[in-house]
């Protein structure tokens, strides 16, 4: 069966000074489906990542060669506004960043941000999202409570549905859990696992199992490259790399 | 009280350590430094206490003499807002700090903002941040001759809470600048980045982000602001004026004796100690001068406190939501 295209990269170099830490990846992300991007420390994975919502524009010295092409647009076109682009891909980072503001207020930030200002849609956002991110529950009754008085797990939760507040394309998550306990990992798996029907997820990990749980697509960087991209149980049973043999079998890395 | 016989405590422990000590110093050389360490810490946090107690009993009884002679001074006359009372320059030090910060702040946050997240680090950064050190390290009495020349000579006008606010402000806005681009930049990257990735644009995020994470900070430079201002008299002495032609009955801020006019001339509490003091002739200038401080001293502690708890309240409301 034939999968649409989300986000493709040909030939895509990135340079930091001198150093390159992107060497000719080329890929293709699969709409609605959970990529997952695996490889040793150092070896590119954030910075392919920073690439795919131009987080790179804010790194001095750094250079982005080739094509990106979201939904068939080139985002390094000179008329793409970065900021435009960036409610098209959202992003949740390592650690959990709420704002120190109210739940609500942390929510609601993206959608403000984008001019929507009436309280009665911004509520219906805000339950939304947060039921979405499988946090209603939790929150419901302290929506006006800073975010920093949430544990660490619904913190990283809270993150999730801020970014799908402003309903993104493409959803970039690096390592998302590797700050968490065992407990909050699975929650934010399950939802990352639910949140794949209405959005494309590209998630970096560290925890090969947790790639092998989630995803329907796994690459591998090594070195800045892409040694391997496959569906995630080819990749995992009958590897195509003998480098992609080795680190999945903890040979390396 | 209990802080000073703490502290002879410690002392008294201290003493019988030293002696442990020089006991101790006949066996090995590991030993003895192990425990002259001791002896030292001992000793340290014997002298600390001291000098805490020590100053915390200056404070405390110059704090009381002030306020035992305020209470002998006290009578309703001199407490009122008319003739002699002092209550006008209760109110013209208020007003006249209020006014002060409604310009220092503003100018000071912008310019710790621009400092913090636009300036770089090059050359002209450098220069900024030497002079605006310097300006805060000018001489009070220079600042108001300063504002004096400008505000005053220079516009041909007469004294005046507004050129009282803007010399003050000279003083203040550095110190809020500081504070400002200090707790700008300690706000964690982690905020910068995951407003840029929700597509806020740079200045969004500073103002929407940063600037409202960094509100506890400013808001405690804005109290050792106003504290400046509640206490300063040599800036003023030529800018807001030494005396106050009021009616606390006309509270039309375009009527020449209103209160709330700002182009009136003014003296507040400092003001009006100080010139009590080297030029008061009349037979109860003391007595007035020991009243004037004692609400003065009173006016700074109400302040400090009230602010501590608001700054404390809203620290609180940021980090837990209650
Ligand atoms: N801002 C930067 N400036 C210079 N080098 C960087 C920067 N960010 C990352 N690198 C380097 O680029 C390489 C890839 O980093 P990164 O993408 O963070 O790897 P990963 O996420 O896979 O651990 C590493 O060697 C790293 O040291
Ligand atoms: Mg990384």
């Amino acid at each position: 069966m034939e999968t649409e295209t989300c986000v493709q990269t040909s030939a895509l170099n990135l340079y930091y000074s001198d150093f390159q830490a992107l060497r000719s990846v080329s890929l293709a992300i699969p709409r609605k489906h959970i990529t997952a991007l695996i490889g040793p420390s150092g070896c590119g994975k954030s910075s392919f990542l920073k690439v795919l919502n131009r987080m790179t524009d804010l790194i001095d010295h750094c250079r982005v060669e080739g094509q990106v092409l979201l939904a068939d647009e080139d985002i390094y076109a000179a008329a793409v506004d970065p900021i435009m682009l960036r409610k098209r891909v959202g992003m949740v980072f390592q650690k959990p960043n709420p704002f120190p503001m109210s739940i609500y207020d942390n929510i609601a930030y993206g959608p403000r941000l984008h001019g929507q200002k009436g309280k009665h849609q911004l509520d219906e956002i805000v339950e939304k999202s947060l039921a979405a991110a499988a946090l209603w529950e939790e929150t419901k009754d302290r929506l006006k409570k800073s975010a920093l008085s949430l544990s660490g797990g619904q913190q990283q939760r809270l993150s999730i549905a801020r970014a799908l507040a402003v309903e993104p394309e493409l959803l970039l998550m690096d390592e998302p859990t590797s700050a968490l306990d065992p407990i909050s990992t699975g929650k934010i798996e399950e939802l990352v696992f639910e949140l794949k029907r209405s959005y494309t997820i590209i998630i970096v990990t560290h925890n090969m199992q947790q790639a092998v749980r989630i995803s329907d697509m796994t690459g591998f960087f090594l070195l800045g490259e892409l040694v391997e991209f496959a569906n995630t149980n080819n990749m995992f049973t009958a590897p195509q790399d003998k480098r992609t043999e080795d680190y999945i079998t903890g040979r390396f890395g | 009280m209990s802080k000073i016989d703490a502290g002879a405590g410690s002392q008294a422990g201290a003493q019988a350590a030293a002696g442990a000590g020089a006991a101790g110093s006949q066996k090995g050389a590991r030993a003895t430094s192990r425990t002259s360490a001791k002896v030292i810490d001992r000793i340290a946090t014997g002298v600390f206490y001291v000098v805490a107690a020590f100053f915390i009993l200056l404070l405390a009884s110059i704090t009381a003499y002030i306020l035992y002679k305020g209470a002998l001074a006290a009578s309703p006359e001199l407490l009122s807002f008319v003739g002699d009372g002092v209550g006008i320059q209760l109110f013209n030090t208020v007003y006249l700090v209020f006014l002060s910060l409604l310009v220092t702040m503003p100018v000071g946050i912008m310019t710790g903002l621009f400092m913090a997240e636009y300036a770089g680090s090059g050359f002209f950064v450098a220069i900024t941040r030497t002079c605006i050190e310097a300006l805060s390290s000018l001489p009070s009495i220079i600042v108001g001759l300063f504002g004096f020349l400008v505000f005053i000579q220079m516009t041909h006008s007469k004294w005046s809470l507004w050129a009282g606010s803007l010399s003050l402000a000279i003083i203040n806005v550095p110190l809020i600048a500081r504070t400002t681009e200090d707790a700008m930049r300690s706000v964690p990257r982690s905020y910068y980045d995951g407003s840029i990735a929700l597509g806020a644009s740079r200045w969004q995020t500073v103002t929407h982000v940063l600037l409202k994470a960094s509100i506890p900070r400013i808001i405690t430079g804005m109290i050792l602001a106003a504290g400046r201002g509640f206490g300063e008299a040599a800036v003023l002495l030529y800018t807001s004026g030494m005396s106050s032609d009021v009616n606390f009955h006309d509270w039309n801020p375009l009527s020449p004796t209103s209160p709330l006019n700002p182009l009136r001339s003014a003296d507040t509490l400092s003001v009006r100690i100080w010139s009590l003091k080297t030029e008061g002739i009349a037979a109860n200038s003391q007595q007035i001068a020991d009243l004037a401080a004692a609400i003065l001293i009173l006016l700074v502690f109400v302040f400090s406190l009230g602010s501590r708890a608001l700054g404390r309240r809203l620290q609180k409301r940021m980090l837990s939501g209650n």
